[in-house]
């Protein structure tokens, strides 16, 4: 024994420092990028956008990863425990209302959104869904552990890989939303501590809870996928996005005034860069849809400009670099100021070219009917808009009632796949690439019959009514103006999410909002009501029955029916009494 | 256990069934009242089921006595008869109880009591039935007893009626839903003269642009911070309709969104101003604008809050609805709505049209008798009281003295005012016509009186951010409060509890007296005792054939008065134009002349069909009184279904229709029964009804005024009907007038 310790310990040594070897000879790099970016809103308002991205060298999908520097250790392993292709997740309270804003650089529905992409090597992925929305759903405290089979839905077309991806087999993807889900500080700190600089540094200085949450609009997601690592494309990083938006109303919280800061959002100012952050950089739009300039100062002055087409338009950027030192050299915080020299008329905005509203039609608690409205804007391009549905089971749909119209003509779709849903067990799917046509509205619209409950399957509050998730509409939307394809990996925002190869439209995913419907209801005092009054019936009519045939029946009159005569004979019979 | 314990019983089961139903009703009162009133009936419940236990044992015992070997038939017939006044006295010592409770503890005497109440009936009821001893007993009971039992009914429905008003029949409001209990807020709103600005800014610029002025509108909701949108619309109306002096109406609604801030737009809050030529509303219209800009400004919202202005106030309001629910139900013609804002939750109606006022007079009743949820009034009237506003119901102030006499009196005005407005159908206010969406919604009207005391727009908007801050409090559709109920003043109610054994009391009065034409036309069955042997008419229930009604001679007139009605419900708006041609009279009067006419026109009808058709004669009065046997419970059956969802109309009608159908028949003093059935007529009840209403509301009618208001009722009922949906008119032309027009044919049968 004495002998094998200083072995076992040479062993030991020589492992060490083979791996330290290896390692030294391909490093592990990793690095984090963090990016605000401030818009102004064509309704008035402001929308600020954090975008924290960390990539890592690393293959994740081995097992025996175990040095996390940058990268959440929590989400790393998660990704290796389940074989995790691709994982989006993102809470939202409010709703994008693109009419007004504007196209969003990545919309969220209401409530909670998750879709995960397994590899093909998970044998059953339903159990893989299960329990890792159930882990997810502890990491992030928030409800996600109610994702079952009857709000999960594979989608063929609506979501592919956002990422490398070997093979695009739907089989292994899923997807649900939990619309009813309510997002608060409590979602918001585990989420925050995912960062590398938690909230003490950087940016996320200004994600302070109050005022996030003091806003029209909060979304936060996490998204993870495997990049290409360099451009030839041998091997694969991963890349984790922690993205939050959030829209201020100016109009409450300015007085009617539009003007902005930092300060007067976020209550602090920005006062360094995150020490790890390898790119630390605020973009304020100051694009004004083609027109003049001037009709907007920022302060204090930037350091320099950027200019892209973003979401198909072309938008001008003022760029501040934290780690530039520059950029605070006039006082020891930045805080980024915005005046209206002249105030915009609100009424003439640009209307996005694609926009959406869903609602529920009709009157009563038997029927109604879903109408979703996709509204194509463009003057002279049509293009194609493939429609997601999810409806619970609850709702009966009417699949011969499906009616898709654009100007008062039917419109085919070009592909449609429908799912049933099976009562309890899985809800409805609907997918329908459907052509808009230049200037034009479509109506889809599809009859329900609100289905009856068991008494014990209506939540808390019933009458509230019960949540139908949003439509989701994905698109490629063609371009304001012409852009050359940029190099997606150093162009900020989130142009590089969603890559495009064509370069006259971009794509686009938009969520309408969710609706509520409501289910007959019963009184709840009631199931002792319908017992009682079953009891009552049955014994009722099982008396008046019961009587009839133990009564003894005495005929003496010579007219005599003969069916109460063998009425009373079988009777007689089963009494084991002669027969008269 | 219900099948165990009637097994055991043998056969005397009628006992079994009183038995198991009333051990199941008793067993399941409780769960349906407040606590403290559980654990008093549980008590109440152990006490009942011991008792009937041990009388089940004991008719266990009586049933099963001569395999026991208990010989003591007596005993079988002294229990039997212990069950039978037992079940007798059961639902007096129920309805005491009830009233006891009602009494002590604010509780509403539930439909259980009037459940266990027939069933505990019932084993009477089988008992003496299936027997043809107590059968033929209770026939002859019942040919001698019906003329005072329906007295006694109609009496005892009639003062019941009367009776809804006095304390022991009303209850305090309260409000039930949780959400909008007790507030810690102060409101804040103090826009009222900038209310005052916006009004006077809206009259000139409706003068200016003569229509409502929709480019204003949307410009000033838009600098307020609301997401704006209008909707145009337009309707041809049947026939012009001439106390609006409308025919072609189109105008435009203008609304404007708030958006709730983190807030899905999956619901919404609803305040309406309904503008039209006649009445501006142009302060209703300011304080919306106001109320908005002080709403935007808010953060607490939860939900998305629509501010409307509708034109042509009830049409553009039906045109907003049927648009906002995308469904069209009355052929209006309007484009469709841009913006939504989720389900709508609950609605107001505002009407003012003066810059101060002196009180806010409330409405509930909607389209077909339709109420809101009681919460939404007693929310309101909270609001009256913590504001110390003056607040009304159908014009009339709260008595002071609510236990006295005279504020009794007081109450029973005001609640047969209710009931007259309710029994009309109409939507009474814009509010009327969402609650067809299951939308609740009340108006409010501001009246300015000559009293002294004037509130500003200040209180009044105080008022409504109350109520919109209690309403965006809401985590549920309201629907903890009643939805039936009739108010005889805005602090007290009656529920459908107590209000339904009035009419159940009338209607029991068709029943009887069918009951006793059914036993007159199978007379032989209940003859003399001696020619039948006691125990040997068991046939009879099985094969009868010799005896019973003919239905040959019924169909004629049947179908002639159910034509009729349809004559009467279609040709008016028809045959307008053709009558507009012929007679120098306008569309509007032509069609309601037509309606008259066709009415009376019914009379005249032949009424000796029969003669023709019959062919075997069955006795002098069989032929009649099968005809009335089938009028009257055509007539319960209708009374019976409209009381169900308007009790008003149900009870008017009822009160009115029931004796005299009940007296018709074709031999006495006829022409005292014509005129009285002439009088009973549903049209004569409508003008009885005006000149009643009037009388309540202190402006007594003459008879020239009361025809003519008769007239344009024809004429706003006939519209309502086609413009809103209300069910009133196709209700009397296709089912009452038809089955009055039956009793006459009843009455000149021979």
């Amino acid at each position: 024994m004495a002998m094998a310790a200083p072995l076992v310990l040479h062993l030991l040594l020589a492992l060490l420092l083979g791996l330290g070897g290896q390692s030294r000879a391909e490093p592990e790099r990793d690095s984090l990028r963090e990016e605000l970016v401030l818009t102004p809103l064509p309704s008035g308002d402001v929308s600020a956008t954090f975008q924290f991205r960390t990539r890592w060298d690393s293959e994740l999908q081995r097992e025996g990863v175990s040095h996390y520097r940058l990268f959440p250790k929590v989400l790393g392993q998660l990704i290796s425990k389940y074989s995790v292709q691709e994982l989006h997740l993102s809470l939202t309270q409010g709703f994008w209302r693109t009419r007004f804003w504007g196209q969003p650089f990545l919309q969220a529905p209401a409530g909670a959104e998750l879709w995960v992409w397994f590899q093909n090597s998970v044998a059953d992925v339903d159990k893989s869904w299960k329990e890792l929305s159930n882990i997810l759903s502890g990491i992030f405290c928030a409800s996600l552990n109610f994702i079952d089979s009857t709000n999960t839905v594979t989608p063929t077309a609506s979501f592919k890989p956002l990422g490398l991806a070997n093979g695009t087999n739907h089989h292994f993807l899923r997807y649900a939303v939990l619309p009813r889900e309510v997002v608060c500080t409590e979602n918001l700190t585990p989420w925050k501590k995912l960062l590398p600089c938690s909230s003490k540094a950087g940016l996320s200085v200004l994600l302070k809870a109050e005022r996030l949450f003091h806003t029209s609009y909060h979304s936060q997601a996490v998204h993870i996928r495997p990049v290409c690592r360099d451009a030839h494309c041998v091997s694969v990083s991963w890349e984790l996005r922690q993205t939050l938006t959030v829209v201020f109303d100016a109009y409450t919280t300015g007085q009617g005034k539009k003007d902005w800061s930092l300060f007067r959002m976020f209550s602090r100012t920005i006062t360094e860069a995150c020490p790890l952050a390898s790119q630390s950089y605020v973009y304020v739009d100051i694009s004004r849809n083609g027109q003049e300039n001037e009709s907007l100062e920022v302060s204090p002055p930037p350091t320099s400009t950027y200019q892209a087409v973003i979401l198909g338009d072309r938008k001008t950027y003022a760029v501040y670099d934290l780690l530039n030192l520059a950029t605070f050299s006039g006082s020891r915080s930045l805080n980024l100021q915005l005046k209206w020299r002249q105030l915009q008329d609100i009424g003439s905005q640009l209307v996005p070219f694609l926009h959406a509203q869903r609602y529920v039609s009709g009157y009563g608690l038997q029927k109604g009917e879903l109408s979703t409205v996709l509204h194509n804007t463009h003057p002279y391009r049509a293009f194609p808009v493939l429609l997601l549905e999810t409806v619970p089971w609850y709702l009966r749909l009417y699949v011969h009632t499906l009616a898709i119209t654009t100007k008062g003509k039917e419109n085919k779709p070009s592909y449609i796949h429908y799912q049933p849903a099976q009562d309890r067990l899985r809800p409805h799917l609907l997918e329908m690439l459907i052509q808009l046509p230049a200037n034009s509205v479509t109506k889809v619209s599809i009859q329900f019959e609100r289905a009856l409950l068991k008494w014990t399957e209506y939540t808390p509050d019933p009458n509230h009514g019960f949540y139908v998730s949003p439509s989701v509409l994905s698109a490629l939307v063609p371009n304001l103006v012409g852009a050359k394809p940029a190099n997606w990996e150093e162009s900020p925002l989130f142009s590089t999410m969603f890559p495009t190869s064509d370069s006259s439209s971009y794509f686009v995913r938009l969520y309408t909002e969710p609706l509520l419907v409501n289910l007959p209801t019963p009184d709840f005092s009631m199931p002792y009501n319908v017992i009682c009054l079953t009891c009552t019936v049955v014994a009722v009519c099982y008396g008046s029955f019961y009587n009839l045939l133990t009564r003894t029946f005495h005929l003496e009159e010579p007219k005599r029916s003969r069916l109460v005569r063998w009425l009373a004979n079988i009777i007689r019979r089963i009494r084991g009494v002669p027969p008269v | 256990m219900t099948l165990c314990m009637t097994m055991c019983l043998g056969d005397y089961v009628p006992v079994g069934q009183g038995l198991c139903v009333s051990v199941h009703v008793r067993l399941c009162v409780p769960i349906n009242l407040e606590r403290e009133d559980a654990t008093c009936m549980g008590v109440w419940n152990c006490i009942y089921l011991t008792l009937y236990l041990s009388v089940a044992e004991g008719a266990w015992y009586c049933g099963k006595g001569p395999e026991l070997g208990i010989r003591r038939p007596e005993f079988k017939f002294w229990l039997c008869h212990l069950i039978v006044v037992w079940s007798l006295v059961n639902p007096f010592t129920s309805l005491s109880l009830s009233f006891l409770m009602c009494k002590m503890r604010r509780m509403d005497l539930s439909y259980f009591q009037l459940w266990h109440l027939l069933c505990s009936l019932h084993p009477l009821a089988m008992g003496l039935l299936l027997d043809s001893h107590r059968r033929r007993a209770l026939a002859r009971l019942l040919l001698r007893l019906n003329t005072p039992l329906c007295v006694v009914s109609y009496l005892a429905g009639v003062f019941w009626f009367l009776g809804l008003a006095f304390s022991p029949l009303t209850q305090n409001t309260y409000i039930s839903e949780n959400a909008m209990g007790s507030t810690m807020v102060e409101e804040q709103f103090e826009g009222g003269e900038h209310a005052l600005n916006f009004a006077r800014d809206f009259t000139a610029q409706r003068r200016k642009t003569g229509s409502l002025p929709v480019a204003w509108l949307e410009r000033t909701m838009r600098s307020v911070g609301l997401e704006v949108y209008s909707q145009s619309f337009s309707r041809t109306l049947p026939f012009p309709d001439e106390t609006h002096e409308r025919y072609m109406v189109s105008g435009t609604n203008v609304y404007g969104i708030l958006r709730a801030p983190r807030a899905a737009s999956t619901e919404s809050l609803v305040l309406v101003v309904p503008s039209s030529p006649e009445t501006l509303n142009a302060q209703a219209v300011g304080l919306l604008l106001s109320l908005a800009a002080y709403f935007r400004s808010q953060i607490y919202w939860a939900k998305d809050i629509i501010f409307l202005v509708t034109e042509h106030d009830l049409l553009g309001t039906e045109a907003w609805l049927e648009a906002y629910h995308d469904v069209n139900i009355t052929g209006m013609q309007s484009s469709a709505l841009q913006g939504r804002a989720g389900a709508i939750q609950a609605a107001v109606a505002l009407e003012l049209n003066s810059d101060v006022v002196t009180s806010l007079d409330v409405a509930v009743e909607g389209l077909n008798g339709q109420l809101p949820n009681l919460d939404l009034l007693n929310l309101f009237h909270a609001f009256c009281q913590k504001e110390a506003l003056l607040c009304t119901l159908q014009g009339k102030l709260q008595h002071s003295d609510w236990a006295s006499l005279g504020g009794s009196l007081h109450g029973l005005q005001t609640l047969m005012l209710m009931v007259l407005r309710q029994a009309s159908g109409r939507p009474h206010g814009p509010h009327g016509l969402f609650l067809r969406y299951h939308v609740e919604a009340i108006t409010l009207r501001g009246i300015n009186s000559f009293r002294q005391y004037k509130y500003d727009m200040t209180a009044v908007g105080k008022t409504l951010e109350g109520m919109f801050r209690k309403l965006n409090n809401l985590l549920e559709r309201l629907h903890q409060s009643y939805f039936f109920y009739l108010l005889p003043s805005l602090s007290r109610f009656v529920s459908i509890g107590l209000y339904m054994p009035a009419i159940g009391f009338l209607l029991f009065i068709p029943g009887l007296k069918a009951l006793e034409l059914w036993v007159k036309l199978n007379k032989a069955d209940f003859g003399p005792e001696e020619q039948l042997g006691p125990n040997h008419s068991l046939v009879q229930p099985f094969g009868q054939d010799a005896r019973g009604v003919a239905l040959t001679p019924l169909v004629a007139p049947v179908l002639i008065s159910q034509a009729t009605g349809l004559a009467l419900y279609l040709l008016p708006v028809m045959g307008q134009h053709v009558a507009a041609q012929h007679f120098p009279v306008a569309e509007a009067e032509a069609v309601v002349l037509t309606l008259l006419a066709i009415y009376v026109a019914g009379l005249a009808l032949p009424h000796s069909t029969h003669r023709v058709v019959s062919s075997t004669p069955r006795g002098p009065d069989s032929g009649w009184m099968a005809l009335k046997l089938v009028a009257l419970l055509y007539l319960a059956i209708q009374l019976g279904c409209i009381s169900l969802f308007n009790f008003s109309l149900g009870f008017l009608l009822a009160v009115t229709m029931v004796p005299a159908a009940a007296l018709t028949q074709p031999s006495g003093p006829r022409f005292l029964y014509a005129v009285l059935l002439v009088l009973v007529s549903p049209g004569a009840t409508l003008l009885g009804s005006l000149f009643l209403w009037r009388e309540l509301q202190e402006a007594p009618l003459t008879l020239a005024e009361g025809w003519q208001l008769f007239l344009s009722a024809l004429a706003q009922g006939v519209l309502d009907h086609h413009l809103y949906g209300a069910l009133l008119f196709p209700l009397l032309s296709l089912g009452l007038y038809p089955c009055w027009l039956l009793f006459w044919n009843v009455l000149f049968w021979k």
